[in-house]
């Protein structure tokens, strides 16, 4: 059974690394500014009792004060799951670092979330969008989209 | 010896030339073609000189259509399904699915058609030769189905392209399809009676 | 003299006999050999994830049925187990045990249909599909003996299933599972020592272990390259502790491997079908649960192990009777993130039967 890491004990985990990088942790989640985001995912891949090296899904929600993107990460070694999630409080052009040179399965879902919700990824080699047409106007999956 | 380069566009320009053919055809697709359905109300008067030799082409024509397969979403399988040996649409001759169009008299449009595949269906079914028929297979083609609310799917493929016969359903089972091919038989034979 | 070769794109459009549904690749190639591999999606793009935010949690079930249209059961079954986490409610039993039986008799159905293409790309065209397509005939007469469906079935609902099977169900069912053995037996004699499959596959676009976890591969992709991941196995959901099945995996992770494989997990899957009829207990079929499911606030990521990969929905929930963000975690999407790994430098017949066997249903990629 995958056990679901618990988001305040990871938090602290995190919190000893890099001293400003989390936001919030609550049971489910741990929350990290979009600046380290890079960085936390670097050492949550890394490091050795942790080895998360499989990125399950990675999706963004319109709440409509900010934009949050949510990866849900899975170690195959040591069977455990954890999520963690960034926030981008910009509407006119949220952006936020991409993971496509951790985790390449983030390639086709961060086109995605470009073009559904208009989040911008720094650093990801291919930024068009990918289920829709290039001349469609606006971002359907958000909030104000008709 | 000189060989002359040509020039291959990138892909973000045939994206965007794509789009911009999207976009025109989507703004040009307001309103739905109406069907050829003449057929429904003529009487057949019959022409004693020629009456033979176009009774034998018209069965020839309706007991031998190659179908293009056109399957996009889930109709696809059922029409598959009425292809293999259980519903066997082979008995009316409709053997081989053609995959080109210049090889097809009949496209049966199976699944959901968006805006961003529309410019390929239309060409397709250009690329047919005369005559030519279109079934449209499941609710997704007659009206957009369940999708119909979506803000990229075409209510109705024929908004795009002229519809013969259509077959109802999500999906339609084989026998529905079959129901909707002997439909496509009688009118190729009251229509080119008409015609000649 | 010197000959100039140049590379050149060729597009491998939308309408095409082997992609399987509306797939575009644009392929640049010099001469024969695959240079680049640039997938084109989205011809089938419908919106279901905004439209799933103006639904009720129950109208959404036809909607998933429409996303892996070869294998619709397994989508209800994750969505329902995805909204059962949010709200923390029970399934009674015999729902337990006949859900899990729709599961695997759809894990044949998909496998069927996935091994048929496959040869049909690889140039046995249509003989193979007409064999399968015998046995999937069976299964959807059980479906429609259930549920009246052939292919969208909608069967499952939040705290159980719809309706209970007719009598004529579970005879039906045993004796299908009494003669598929022999039928797979029948299908491993005519294909698996074939030399031409062994030849066209055998070594050919190879997917290393690293890559595919790198890449979020799952299902059978996953495991013909030596991963042993299945979470049926590894995060259990409904009751498939109480069964006793193998994991099939492959050790190189070429196409060959990825064929066994799903050869393989047919086999697992009689053994499952077998055990579940033998335990099927009496009871009724659904909770009881209100007809406008309002969950607590929050959030859950329910997946399951669908015939393709792992297949996972996201719900975030408001206390209001729809969900506030649906998103589904398709596999197969993911799954083609390493197809540029698999062929490049390789010929593009090998680029077909490699995309045959990544086994895609359009469906749920473009959602």
């Amino acid at each position: 059974m995958t056990t679901a890491l618990i988001g305040e004990q990871i938090a602290k985990e995190i919190t000893e690394v890099f001293p400003d990088a989390v936001v919030a942790a609550d049971k489910a989640a741990v929350v990290v500014t979009s600046k380290s985001l890079y960085q936390v995912a670097e050492f949550l891949k890394n490091a050795p009792a942790l080895d998360f090296d499989y990125l399950t899904n990675l999706t963004a929600v319109d709440y409509v004060d900010y934009f949050e993107v949510v990866y849900h990460l899975i170690s195959l070694k040591h069977n455990c799951s954890l999520v963690l999630k960034t926030r981008c409080h910009d509407r006119d052009r949220p952006v936020v670092p991409s993971v496509v040179n951790l985790w390449r399965s983030a390639d086709f879902q961060e086109r995605e979330a470009y073009d559904l919700m208009g989040i911008i990824f720094d650093g990801h080699p291919n930024l068009k969008r990918l289920l829709l047409w290039e001349g469609f106007v606006g971002h359907p999956l958000r909030r104000d989209y008709l | 010896m000189e060989v002359e380069r040509y020039e291959i566009p990138s892909p973000h320009e045939i994206d965007v030339a794509e789009g911009l053919k999207i976009n025109s055809l989507m703004a040009a697709s307001q309103q739905p073609i109406p069907d050829p359905d003449k057929w429904l109300d003529e009487e057949i008067r019959r022409n004693v000189l020629i009456t033979t030799v176009d009774y034998v082409l018209d069965w020839a024509r309706s007991r031998s259509i190659f179908p293009l397969m056109f399957g996009l979403a889930c109709c696809a399988f059922e029409m598959i399904g009425t292809a293999t040996s259980r519903f066997d649409i082979a008995r009316f001759g409709m053997d081989i699915f053609r995959w080109s169009p210049r090889q097809a008299d009949l496209m049966i449009v199976a699944g959901t058609l968006t805006w961003k595949m529309a410019p390929a269906v239309k060409l397709v079914y250009e690329q047919m030769a005369e005559p030519k028929w279109v079934i449209a297979m499941g609710q997704c083609t007659i009206s957009g189905g369940p999708f119909r609310e979506s803000y990229s799917v075409v209510p109705g493929i024929n908004r795009i392209i002229p519809v013969d016969v259509y077959v109802p359903g999500c999906p339609p089972r084989p026998e529905g399809l079959i129901h909707g091919i002997r439909k496509i038989h009688e009118k190729i034979v009251k229509e080119s009676i008409k015609k000649a | 003299m010197t000959i100039k070769t140049e590379p050149f794109i060729l597009n491998m459009g939308p309408q095409h006999p082997s992609t399987h549904g509306v797939f575009r690749m644009r392929v640049t190639l010099d001469g024969e050999v695959v240079v680049d591999v640039e997938p084109v999606i989205g011809y089938l793009h419908r919106g279901i994830e905004k439209m799933g935010e103006n639904r009720t949690y129950t109208q959404i079930i036809p909607l998933t049925d429409r996303l892996d249209y070869v294998a619709s059961m397994t989508n209800n079954f994750a969505y329902v187990l995805a909204v059962e986490k949010l709200a923390g409610l029970e399934v009674p039993e015999r729902a337990e045990y006949l859900r899990i039986i729709m599961a695997e008799t759809m894990r044949i159905a998909s496998h069927l249909m996935a091994v048929g293409f496959f040869l049909n790309d690889l140039g046995a065209m249509m003989t193979p599909v007409l064999y399968m397509w015998r046995e999937r005939e069976k299964l959807l007469d059980l479906y429609e003996m259930v549920c009246g469906q052939r292919l969208t079935y909608n069967y499952m609902r939040i705290g159980g299933v719809s309706q209970d099977v007719p009598e004529e169900f579970l005879p039906a069912l045993k004796r299908f599972v009494a003669e598929m053995p022999g039928f797979i037996d029948e299908y491993d004699q005519l294909l698996s020592q074939n030399e031409v499959l062994l030849a066209r596959t055998k070594g050919v676009c190879i997917l290393p272990r690293d890559t595919a976890i790198n890449t979020a591969a799952s299902g059978p992709v996953l495991r013909a390259s030596g991963v042993k991941w299945d979470l049926r196995k590894a995060d259990t959901y409904s009751i498939y502790d109480r069964f006793d099945f193998d994991v099939p995996v492959g050790t190189v992770g070429d196409c060959y491997d990825r064929y066994w494989v799903r050869m393989q997990e047919m086999r697992q899957s009689v053994r499952i079908l077998e055990q579940a009829i033998a335990q099927l207990p009496e009871g009724e079929v659904c909770a009881r649960v209100p007809h406008l499911l309002r969950p607590p606030i929050g959030e859950v990521y329910g997946h399951i192990e669908a015939p393709r990969g792992e297949l996972g929905f996201y719900l975030v929930s408001d206390n209001s009777i729809a969900p506030y963000r649906f998103h589904i975690r398709p596999p197969t999407l993911i799954n083609l993130t390493a197809l540029k790994d698999m062929v490049i430098g390789w010929k593009v017949a090998d680029l077909i039967i490699t995309f045959g066997s990544i086994d895609v249903c359009l469906g749920e990629i473009d959602r």
